[in-house]
């Protein structure tokens, strides 16, 4: 199929292309852009012709952590649920954890779930693999059959890997093949029992707290032990000012890491939880707005190299309970767009540059050739509306997790089309 | 609007009519606010030898369910035993009755009176319980709407009043 | 952010937490339980206020002393107390928290008063009960146990008459007390200008100057010129491990002696909100000597007790 999308604001990141024009689709790949495109679509009209005027038009998102919950947890959400969420929200690429049940430690569970997502046909789902066998922390995953069934990475979600050993060894060995390797920045030990930052918001709640330094630590641990392996480590969800700082330096020593942040933590601190609001229960947990501050900087300066929507739908009764028992986790997917956009005016960022860190940064991350607007490219693209409102509520998100602390807000940034490969899996009813 | 008499005439008057019926068991309990400043008038002039109750019927009231708590309870105190007293209960203004059986159910809770009577310095009418006081200053007419309320000045001086319910 | 306790027109709804409660309505508090004081006190120590209507006692974590006192004051108010032992129930047959309170709500019950090992759990009940049905929170987690801070700050205001000028010392496991909690904030919201916390580094929250309380770790220096001295209890399981090494360890340095004791005012008040470790956080001839109030504070448990519940059932 042909399809023009005409008279759009073109961004794409990586070239910093931001302009008004048009694009033409062919097939998988974009073929043309601007005159060129206008010109061959007249040639042919059996395109089809997408309006875009005063919309923008970006590469798809890509996401680097949203859980699908299948292998094992259909009922909080299905692929086919979270694969709407995800091409409504833009998100035409991304990466699911291994804390699926069973988790994503065999090659066959790996290829199950790229042959159910590839079925669906909307989103391209990478797999990432478990680091260690059930996630437990004891003994290492076959990485390369893991690999070669799809695997782009390998991490432990958020379980712990507290004996040292067996994490340096997962290092070196993932090293010895150059896997990337995705991690947490948390000290189990320091994070037992925790259930909220440990700080003020804690102490007034009388909340079990998680100090920022045990992501300080497990993160100078990590460093070291990128020294001496030398092994490719992403370092996600980071929470902590000294964490950014960290890494900073990490960067500029040119040590082989990046890192990325869960999107609620761009915008929300400790202050959210409020009265006990158990949305706000979140793995790492919500920090000091000192703390929310230095991350919005890091990303803004680009030492956070991307943002992920961390995307974890969790049912209703599992967020009805007190804070402390509280499921944690928010979905995701449907608000990364409007949440990175919100951040961008409030920092008054150019579009192109926050548009980067959900398209072509996490994209260089995961090591995938998307993410991009050329000729010859992937034709994944969303077309929005950043200025048109959302308002989230539970009867509008696809995702069958309705769980998140943004209900009831009104944010800007409306998904009109998203395209994947070509296709057009998701449009907004018309207005 | 015609005249209100005098409250503090009204509460020499009204000493005059006790007078006469007090015994040697007598005692007196006023109640919170307006029946507490009048009785603590009433037990000066009349010098009766027992210490004065007071007492704050919020906890017994009939509308709680309606109104809630009355803000701010007065702590009852009766510094003397009820059980085979002769009881005279004092209000300002005796209107549906209601203060007045409150009264009855806090003080049997203190004990077993031998006899209560009722003082009030005006009686408006408007019953909705088989109550009366068998001391009266005088009784008043109040128009719809309006609540008689007796007043004390910063220089204790009283006074009757008539308000917008 | 509105608050979860009071109505839209400002009046106490549910007693979620001493946090947060305007000083008006404290104060009511307190001078109600004044006036059932005079209630308690009398032969027949029983008000017709709360006829008819029903408290569920729901104890999610057991605890005999509170919530005998909770019934104690709900009978006094004539209301039908009806005592649930959770713990031992339904929760364990993994019924959630939410529908153990629906079923309840069912049986027509006014007052729900909770207590719960999780902060927080009086909030989430207090949000799904009906218009009509009030919490009162009864102990959750670490976060707040407001009778016992009010009845704390009723027994302060009965001896020491106000609140101006005190300088108010709490003692021990301040991490893990929820009364330390609720105590801090009512006297933070009646304007005393001084009040200490007194721990070693272990037993103190992240962040709890944030309070608006001054840390001390060195005992003797905290209770200088103290008016009131409130020892915290120290849980069993906290004496040995990794905050404590030793239960005689610290009581050597944060046990309450007459010999420390007399660096307070002469006049100084000590609480504890019971029970009571002799020999660990306090000494027996501090416990049972003349500037111990912690009897009395039991007895004005009741009447403060009483005073919440005939307010926020009457609103």
């Amino acid at each position: 199929m042909r399809i023009l999308i005409a008279n759009g604001r073109i961004i794409d990141p990586a070239s910093g292309r931001d302009k008004v024009g048009n694009l033409l689709v062919d097939g998988e790949r974009i073929v043309a852009l601007d005159a060129e495109a206008e010109a061959r679509s007249r040639a042919d009209h059996a395109s089809r012709v997408i309006d875009a005027r005063g919309l923008v038009v970006a590469p798809g998102l890509v996401d680097l952590s949203a859980r699908l919950r299948e292998p094992g947890f259909e009922y909080r959400a299905t692929l086919e649920s979270e694969m709407d969420a995800a091409v409504a929200g833009g998100v035409t690429s991304l990466a699911c954890p291994p804390d699926t049940d069973p988790p994503l430690d065999e090659p066959g569970l790996v290829d199950m779930l790229r042959r159910r997502a590839k079925a669906q046909a909307r989103a391209r789902v990478y797999p990432v693999g478990a680091l260690t066998v059930k996630l437990k922390g004891e003994a290492l995953t076959e990485m390369a059959e893991l690999a070669e069934s799809g695997c782009v990475a390998f991490s432990q979600a958020n379980e712990p890997l507290a004996d040292t050993q067996v994490l340096w060894r997962a290092l070196q060995y993932a090293a010895t093949f150059g896997f990337p390797v995705w991690l947490r920045a948390e000290n189990a030990h320091l994070a037992r029992g925790g259930v909220a930052h440990d700080g003020e918001v804690a102490t007034r709640l009388g909340l079990p707290g998680i100090p920022a330094f045990a992501e300080t630590i497990a993160l100078g641990m990590l460093l070291e032990l990128v020294r001496a392996t030398g092994a490719r480590l992403h370092v996600c969800r980071i929470s902590t000012a000294g964490a950014v700082e960290m890494l900073r330096r990490a960067k500029a020593e040119k040590l082989p890491v990046s890192c990325d942040v869960g999107v609620h933590h761009v915008h929300m601190s400790e202050m959210d939880l409020g009265f006990f609001d158990s949305h706000c229960r979140l793995i790492p947990p919500l920090r000091s707005t000192r703390d929310r501050d230095a991350l919005r900087a890091g990303l803004a300066d680009g030492t956070i190299d991307c943002v992920c929507s961390d995307h974890t739908p969790v049912d209703d009764d599992a967020k009805q309970t007190p804070f402390g028992e509280a499921e944690p986790g928010a979905t995701g997917l449907e608000l990364l767009l409007p949440l990175v956009l919100r951040w961008a005016e409030q920092e008054k960022l150019p579009l192109a540059k926050a548009l980067a860190r959900i398209t072509s940064d996490p994209a260089h991350v995961l090591g995938i050739d998307k993410g991009r607007i050329a000729v010859g490219a992937s034709a994944d693209l969303v077309v929005f509306d950043p200025a048109a409102p959302v308002r989230i509520t539970a009867e509008g998100l696809k995702s069958q997790g309705k769980n998140s602390p943004f209900l009831g807000y009104e944010l800007a940034g409306q998904v009109r089309c998203t395209l994947v490969a070509g296709n057009p899996v998701y449009e907004s009813a018309a207005r | 609007m015609s005249a209100l008499p005098d409250a503090e005439k009204l509460c020499s008057e009204l000493a005059e009519r006790i007078r006469p019926h007090l015994t040697p068991n007598t005692a007196m309990i006023g109640l919170y606010t307006g029946g507490a400043w009048l009785a603590e008038r009433l037990h000066a002039l009349l010098a009766l030898p027992e210490p004065l109750g007071l007492m704050d019927i919020a906890f017994y009231r009939d509308d709680y369910h309606k109104q809630g708590l009355h803000h701010d309870p007065k702590r009852t105190k009766i510094p003397f035993g009820v059980e085979g007293r002769d009881l005279l209960l004092v209000d300002d203004v005796l209107y549906t009755g209601r203060t007045v059986r409150a009264a009855m159910n806090e003080l049997f809770d203190y004990g077993r009176p031998a006899c209560i009577s009722l003082a009030v310095l005006a009686d408006r009418g408007g019953r909705q319980l088989p109550i009366c006081a068998q001391h009266v200053g005088a009784k008043v007419e109040v128009p719809a709407g309006m609540r008689l309320r007796m007043k004390r000045s910063d220089s204790g001086a009283l006074s009757l009043e008539l308000e917008v319910e | 952010m509105n608050n979860p306790q009071l109505t839209a027109s400002g009046a106490l709804q549910h007693l979620l937490s001493v946090e947060g409660l305007p000083r008006e309505i404290l104060v009511q508090i307190l001078d109600t339980a004044e006036s059932f004081c005079g209630v308690t006190e009398r032969e027949v120590k029983k008000v017709p206020l709360l006829r008819g209507k029903s408290v569920f006692n729901l104890f999610f974590e057991p605890s005999t002393r509170t919530r005998t006192t909770f019934e104690i004051a709900a009978k006094r108010l004539s209301a039908d107390v009806i005592n649930l032992n959770i713990a031992a129930s339904s929760q364990t047959k993994g019924e959630s928290l939410l529908d153990t309170v629906a079923n309840l709500s069912a049986m027509q019950a006014d007052l729900f008063i909770v207590r719960h090992a999780q902060a927080g759990a009086p909030h989430l009940i207090a949000r799904h009960v009906k218009p009509h049905e009030h919490v009162i929170n009864a102990g959750d987690g670490r976060h707040a146990h407001p009778t016992q801070g009010l009845l704390d700050l009723y027994t302060i205001r009965h001896y020491k008459k106000d609140f101006n000028g005190l300088t108010v010392a709490v003692v021990g496991d301040i991490l893990h007390s929820r009364v330390a909690r609720s105590l801090i904030h009512g006297l933070s919201i009646l304007g005393v200008p001084e009040v200490r916390v007194i721990g070693p580094q272990t037993l103190m929250p992240a962040r709890v100057e944030a309070l608006g309380v001054r840390v001390f770790h060195d005992m003797r220096a905290g209770l200088k010129d103290c008016d009131v001295v409130v020892m915290l209890r120290l849980q069993n399981e906290r004496m040995r491990g990794t905050l404590l090494p030793s239960a005689q360890e610290f009581n050597k340095h944060y046990g309450l002696t007459a010999e420390k004791l007399a660096l307070a005012k002469s006049n100084a008040i000590v609480m504890h909100p019971g029970p009571m470790n002799r020999g660990v956080e306090i000494d027996s001839s501090v416990a049972d000597g003349p500037h111990s109030v912690i009897l009395p504070q039991v007895t004005f448990g009741i009447a403060v007790r009483m005073a919440v519940m005939s307010i926020i059932a009457g609103n």
